[in-house]
C-alpha cells in the first residue's frame, strides 16, 4: 500500500479484486447474522429445556445474577416457568424461518411482476402498477393485522401476508430497472434479431435486475422481521405457545409493572440486534452493488 | 393546470377503487364472509338477514356494488363486541389519535428538522455520523421494544410517568415519543439530504458570493427551501401516523384509532378491523392527492410535467 | 513582466490553489503558479477548455473555495491589500462589496422563495446597512440601469416571473449594487440565446463605463473576448499559458495551444460548444505530464517539453507564454514555429 504512488503514476488499472473494497465490510453485523442463522439451525442442540413447556413451580425466575436467580435459568423464566433462554433460542428460528421465507416469497412475486409491468409495458403495466399504488396506500402493519385477522394466525399465513403486503416495493424498483434496461443496446439487439419476449425476460432482463433485487431483499429482511414481531406481539402473528420474539415481549408484557424486564428487554434485544444487522448489511451492500438505488 | 388536478383526481378514484376491490374479493374469496361478519353462534336469522343485506346469493360484481355502497352511506357495520355502530366507536376514538399525533409530529419535527440542518451543515463531520447513527437507531428499533423500555425506566424504576391511558398531559408524553421516534429518524433523513441540495444550488453559492453572513446564507437562502419537502411529507406523515400507531396504542393502551384495531383484532370484532383499516387506506390516498395539488399550485414546473 | 506604468487594481502573484482528497493522497492542483495585472476599468478575459481552472481560479479570487480546495502559496493584492492576510470576516465585507461575481446560470442564482427587491437589495443591508425600505428604493434604481422595464412592479414580483434574460440582468444588477470595483463574470451568457446574449453583453460594457467597473470575463466563447476585453489570458491544466493584450495574442499568438484555440473560432457561434477542436483529451489535473502539461497534445512539441515544464516567458512588455518554442521564436530556428502555426491551424 505505502508504494501505490509509483503505480499510480503509471497508470496501473485499479485492481478488482482490491481488499479496498471489502475495507468497510460490516463485519460485526454480518457476524451477529451469522449467529443467529447459527443458533436456528442447531437450536435442538443449544436450548438446554423445551421452549414450550415450563413447571409453574419455576415461574418467575429472574436471570442468573440476579438474586433469586439459578445457574439452571441462566436468562430466567417466564409467567408459566418455561426457560427463556431456550425460547430466546428457538425464537431466532421462528424470526429467521419467516424473515428469509417473507422476503424470497415478496422478492419472487415483486421481481417477477416489476419485469412484466416495466418489459411488457401497456395495459400490464397499468393494472400491476394501480394495484401495486393502492396497496402502497396502507400502512404496511395495518395491511398484514388486515390479513391476518382474515386468515387466521400461523407460520405459513405470516409469510404469506407478508409477502403479499411487501412485494409492491419490490416490484417498483424493480419496474424501473427494467425500464432503463430496456433502452440498452443489448436488450435492443436480442429484440431486433426476433428473440421471444420471454426469453429476454429470462435471459437478459432478469439477471440484470438480480443486484437490485438482493440489496432490496437485505434491506427489506430488517422490515420484514420487525412486521412479524409486531403482528406476534398484537396476537395475529405466529400463535402461541411457539417461541417468537415478538410473542414472547407481548407475554411479558404484563410483568414489567412488577419489575420482570428480563421478559421483554431480551427478545426485544434480539429482534434489535438482527434488525440492525440486517439494515447496516444492506446500506453496505447498496452502495457496493447498486449505488443507483441510494435514494431508498 | 385544470387538467393535471383532473388527471391526478381521476388517479385517487382508481386507487380507491383498486383498494375497496382488494379488500371486498379478500373478504369474500378467503371464506365465508358471514363467518366474518357475524359473530360466532349468530343465530340463522342474522346469518340470512347479513346474506341479503351483502346479497350474497347474487353475482360478485353486485356484490361488490353493495360493498361499496354501503361504505357510501356511511353504514360500516355493527361492532360486535360494543353493539354500537362502528362509525361512532371511530369518531368517538379519533380526536385522542389526532392529539398523539400531533404530540408525535411536533416531537419528531423539533428534533428531525434542527438535526438534520446540523448534519448537512457539517457533511462528513461528528454531527453527521451522529445523525448517521440516530437515523438508523430510529429506522431500526421496533416501536413497541422503545414503549417497553420507557415505561421500564420512566414508570417502573423512575415512577415519573403514568404508563397507560389518556387524561392528562403526562399520559401522552410517553406514547408521542415512541410514535414519534420512527418519524423523527425520517425526518432528519430528508432534511439533510434536502439541505445538501439546497446548499449546493446557483442561489446559495450566489448568496455567499454577495458576502451574506454564513448564518444567513444557511437560515435565511437554504433553509427555508430545503424545508418544502419536509414540511411535505409531514403533511402526508401525520395521516399515516394516525394509521400506524396500533403498536404504540396497545402499549401504553391509549385509545385511538389503532387501539380499535387492536381490540377488533383481540376480540374478533371483523366490522372495525375492516373499518379501520378501509379509513385509513381512504384517508392516505385522500391527503396524497391534496398534498399533489397543493403542490402543483406552489411549484409551477409541476403543472407542465405529466 | 507586465509595464509598471500601469495602476494595477488586482494582481495575482504566484497563486496556487490545489484540491486535496479526504485522506490528503491525491492532490488536484486546479490553479498552478498564476500570475496576473488588472488595472482599474480594465477587462480580462479568461478563456480555456472546461476544467482548466477558470472557474477555480474565479473562486479563489473571491475566497470562496469548496472545502476540499485550499490557496497553497501566492499572493493576492487587491487595492494594495493582500487579500489572503484578511480574515474570514473581513473577507466577506470584501465580497459582494469591493469585489462582486456572476454565476455561469441566472437560471438557478436567484432564490425562488424571495422577492427581487429582497434579493437586490441584500448586499446594501449587509454591507452598507441601508434600512429595508432604502435598499428597496436602491433596488428599483439598480432594476432601472440594468434596463428593466417597470421596475417598480419588477421588484416586488418574484424570479419564476421573469424570462431568463431578465433574470440575468437582475443578477447583474445584483453585482453592481455595491458599486464594486472589479466583477467577476464566470460565464454569464452561455445559457442565454444569441441575441439576449448581445444585449447583456452591451448592458455590461454600459454599466463598466458608468461605474468604472473592472471586469473578468470566464469564458470559452473567444468571440466574446474579441468584442469585450483588452486583455486575454488562456489557461490549460490550470496554469495560464499565454497572456497579453487581445489585439496581440489575436495577431500573434505565441503558445500552440492558443494558435488551436484561434484556430476553432469559426465555431464560436456554437455557444455552448466546447472547444473540441484541438485533437486529444484534457489531462487528468492529478497525474499530470512531468513537462508541459500540453505536450502530449501539441503538435510542435519537443524533447524539452516532455522533461522541463516552461516557464512564463515574455514575448513581449506585457505578452508573456508557458512554451519553449517562444523562447527560442526570438534566435532559434524560425522552422519549428512554422511548422507548428501550420499543424495547429
Amino acid at each position: 500500500m505505502t508504494v501505490a504512488t509509483p503505480s499510480l503514476a503509471r497508470g496501473a488499472p485499479p485492481g478488482r479484486f482490491s481488499l479496498k473494497k471489502f475495507r468497510d465490510f460490516p463485519m460485526i453485523p454480518m457476524l451477529i447474522l451469522l449467529i443467529i442463522a447459527l443458533v436456528a439451525i442447531f437450536a435442538d442442540f443449544l436450548a438446554p429445556y423445551d421452549p414450550q413447556f415450563g413447571s409453574l413451580s419455576q415461574r418467575y425466575r429472574p436471570p442468573a445474577w440476579q438474586e433469586g436467580g439459578s445457574m439452571a435459568h441462566l436468562l430466567g423464566t417466564d409467567h408459566v416457568g418455561r426457560d427463556v433462554l431456550s425460547r430466546l433460542i428457538f425464537g431466532a428460528r421462528v424470526s429467521m424461518i419467516v424473515g428469509v421465507t417473507a422476503v424470497l416469497v415478496a422478492g419472487g412475486i415483486g421481481t417477477l411482476l416489476g419485469i412484466l409491468s416495466g418489459y411488457l409495458g401497456g395495459w400490464v403495466d397499468q393494472v400491476i402498477m394501480r394495484v401495486a399504488d393502492a396497496w402502497l396506500a396502507l400502512p404496511a402493519l395495518t395491511f398484514a393485522i388486515f390479513l391476518a385477522a382474515i386468515v387466521g394466525p400461523s407460520e405459513l399465513n405470516i409469510i404469506i401476508i407478508l409477502g403479499a403486503v411487501y412485494w409492491t416495493r419490490y416490484a417498483r424498483v424493480i419496474r424501473g430497472e427494467v425500464l432503463s434496461l430496456k433502452q440498452r443496446e443489448f436488450v435492443r439487439l436480442a429484440i431486433v434479431a426476433g428473440c421471444p419476449k420471454r426469453l429476454i425476460m429470462w435471459r437478459h432482463i432478469l439477471p440484470n435486475v438480480i443486484n437490485s433485487a438482493v440489496v432490496l431483499g437485505t434491506l427489506m429482511l430488517g422490515v420484514v422481521i420487525v412486521t412479524e414481531a409486531a403482528l406476534s406481539f398484537l396476537g395475529v402473528g405466529v400463535p402461541p405457545p411457539k417461541p417468537a420474539w415478538g410473542l414472547m415481549m407481548a407475554d411479558g408484557k404484563q410483568g414489567l409493572m412488577v419489575g420482570r424486564w428480563w421478559l421483554t428487554v431480551l427478545p426485544g434485544t434480539c429482534i434489535m440486534l438482527m434488525v440492525l444487522s440486517a439494515n447496516l448489511l444492506g446500506d453496505w451492500l447498496r452502495v457496493k452493488l447498486d449505488p443507483q438505488l441510494r435514494q431508498l | 393546470m385544470k387538467q393535471y388536478i383532473i388527471r391526478r383526481t381521476g388517479y385517487s378514484l382508481l386507487s380507491l377503487f383498486l383498494l375497496s376491490l382488494t379488500i371486498f374479493l379478500f373478504v369474500r374469496v378467503t371464506g365465508d364472509p358471514t363467518s366474518l361478519l357475524l359473530e360466532p353462534g349468530a343465530s340463522l336469522e342474522d346469518i340470512a338477514n347479513l346474506r341479503r343485506q351483502f346479497g350474497l346469493d347474487q353475482p360478485l360484481w353486485l356484490q361488490y356494488w353493495l360493498f361499496v355502497k354501503s361504505f357510501l352511506t356511511g353504514d360500516l357495520g355493527l361492532s360486535f363486541y360494543y353493539r354500537t355502530p362502528v362509525l361512532d366507536l371511530y369518531f368517538e376514538r379519533l380526536p385522542n389519535s389526532l392529539l398523539l399525533a400531533a404530540v408525535a409530529m411536533i416531537l419528531s419535527l423539533v428534533i428531525g428538522i434542527p438535526s438534520g440542518v446540523l448534519a448537512a451543515v457539517h457533511v462528513g463531520g461528528f454531527w453527521d455520523n451522529a445523525g448517521k447513527i440516530f437515523t438508523l437507531l430510529g429506522l431500526s428499533l421496533p416501536s413497541f421494544f422503545i414503549g417497553l423500555v420507557l415505561i421500564l425506566i420512566f414508570t417502573v424504576y423512575l415512577g415519573w410517568l403514568p404508563s397507560s391511558g389518556a387524561g392528562t398531559a403526562w399520559h401522552v408524553v410517553m406514547p408521542a415519543f415512541t410514535l414519534g421516534w420512527y418519524f423523527a429518524a425520517a425526518h432528519m433523513r430528508l432534511t439533510r439530504s434536502s439541505m445538501l441540495e439546497v446548499l449546493g444550488s446557483e442561489y446559495v453559492k450566489l448568496a455567499r458570493l454577495k458576502g451574506l453572513p454564513e448564518a444567513m446564507v444557511v437560515g435565511k437562502h437554504a433553509f427555508k427551501n430545503a424545508l418544502i419537502p419536509v414540511i411535505t411529507l409531514a403533511g402526508i406523515n401525520l395521516v399515516v401516523m394516525i394509521n400506524v400507531a396500533v403498536v404504540v396504542e396497545t402499549v401504553f393502551a391509549w385509545p385511538g384509532i389503532g387501539r380499535l384495531l387492536y381490540e377488533g383484532i383481540t376480540f374478533r370484532d371483523f366490522p372495525i378491523v375492516q373499518a379501520v383499516v378501509v379509513l385509513g387506506g381512504s384517508m392516505i390516498i385522500l391527503v396524497n392527492l391534496l398534498v399533489d395539488i397543493l403542490y402543483a399550485f406552489i411549484d409551477p414546473r409541476i403543472r407542465l410535467e405529466s | 513582466m507586465a509595464a509598471m506604468s500601469r495602476e494595477s487594481l488586482l494582481s495575482l502573484e504566484h497563486l496556487s490553489a490545489h484540491y486535496v482528497s479526504q485522506q490528503g493522497a491525491r492532490v488536484v492542483p486546479a490553479v498552478e503558479d498564476v500570475t496576473l495585472r488588472l488595472g482599474a476599468g480594465e477587462t480580462l478575459g479568461i478563456v480555456g477548455e472546461s476544467g482548466s481552472g477558470k472557474s477555480t481560479l474565479a473562486l479563489t479570487i473571491m475566497r470562496q473555495l469548496p472545502p476540499a480546495a485550499r490557496i497553497v502559496s501566492g499572493r493576492m493584492m487587491f487595492e494594495g491589500e493582500n487579500l489572503l492576510d484578511k480574515t474570514d470576516a473581513e473577507m466577506r465585507h470584501v465580497r459582494g462589496k469591493r469585489i462582486a461575481m456572476i454565476l455561469q446560470d441566472p437560471m438557478a442564482s436567484l432564490n425562488p422563495l424571495f422577492s427581487i427587491g429582497n434579493q437586490v437589495g441584500e448586499p446594501l443591508r449587509v454591507h452598507e446597512g441601508a434600512s429595508f425600505k432604502l435598499a428597496w428604493k436602491r433596488a428599483i434604481e439598480l432594476l432601472k440601469s440594468v434596463r428593466i422595464a417597470s421596475p417598480e412592479t419588477r421588484v416586488s414580483q418574484f424570479p419564476h416571473e421573469m424570462s431568463g434574460g431578465m433574470r440575468q440582468r437582475i443578477v447583474g444588477a445584483i453585482g453592481i449594487s455595491c458599486e464594486p470595483r472589479l466583477l467577476i463574470a464566470d460565464e454569464p451568457t452561455t445559457s442565454l440565446d444569441l441575441t439576449i446574449q448581445a444585449q447583456y453583453l452591451n448592458l455590461l460594457g454600459d454599466l463598466q463605463r458608468q461605474y468604472g467597473l473592472a471586469l473578468i470575463f470566464i469564458t470559452h466563447n473567444l468571440g466574446i473576448v474579441a468584442k469585450m476585453c483588452d486583455l486575454l489570458a488562456v489557461m490549460y491544466a490550470g496554469r495560464i499559458v499565454e497572456q497579453g493584450p487581445v489585439s496581440r495574442i489575436f495577431s500573434a499568438p505565441a503558445h500552440p495551444y492558443t494558435r488551436a484555440l484561434l484556430g476553432s473560432i469559426p465555431r464560436m457561434t456554437d455557444n455552448r460548444g466546447r472547444l473540441t477542436a484541438i485533437e486529444g483529451q484534457p489531462p487528468d489535473l492529478s497525474s499530470l505530464p512531468p513537462g508541459c502539461a500540453f505536450a502530449p497534445r501539441c503538435p510542435a512539441a519537443i524533447a524539452r517539453c516532455r522533461r522541463e515544464a516552461p516557464p512564463e516567458i515574455a514575448i513581449d512588455s506585457d505578452h508573456t507564454a508557458r512554451c519553449w518554442l517562444a523562447e527560442s521564436d526570438s534566435e532559434a530556428p524560425p522552422a519549428i514555429g512554422a511548422r507548428a502555426r501550420s499543424d495547429g491551424t
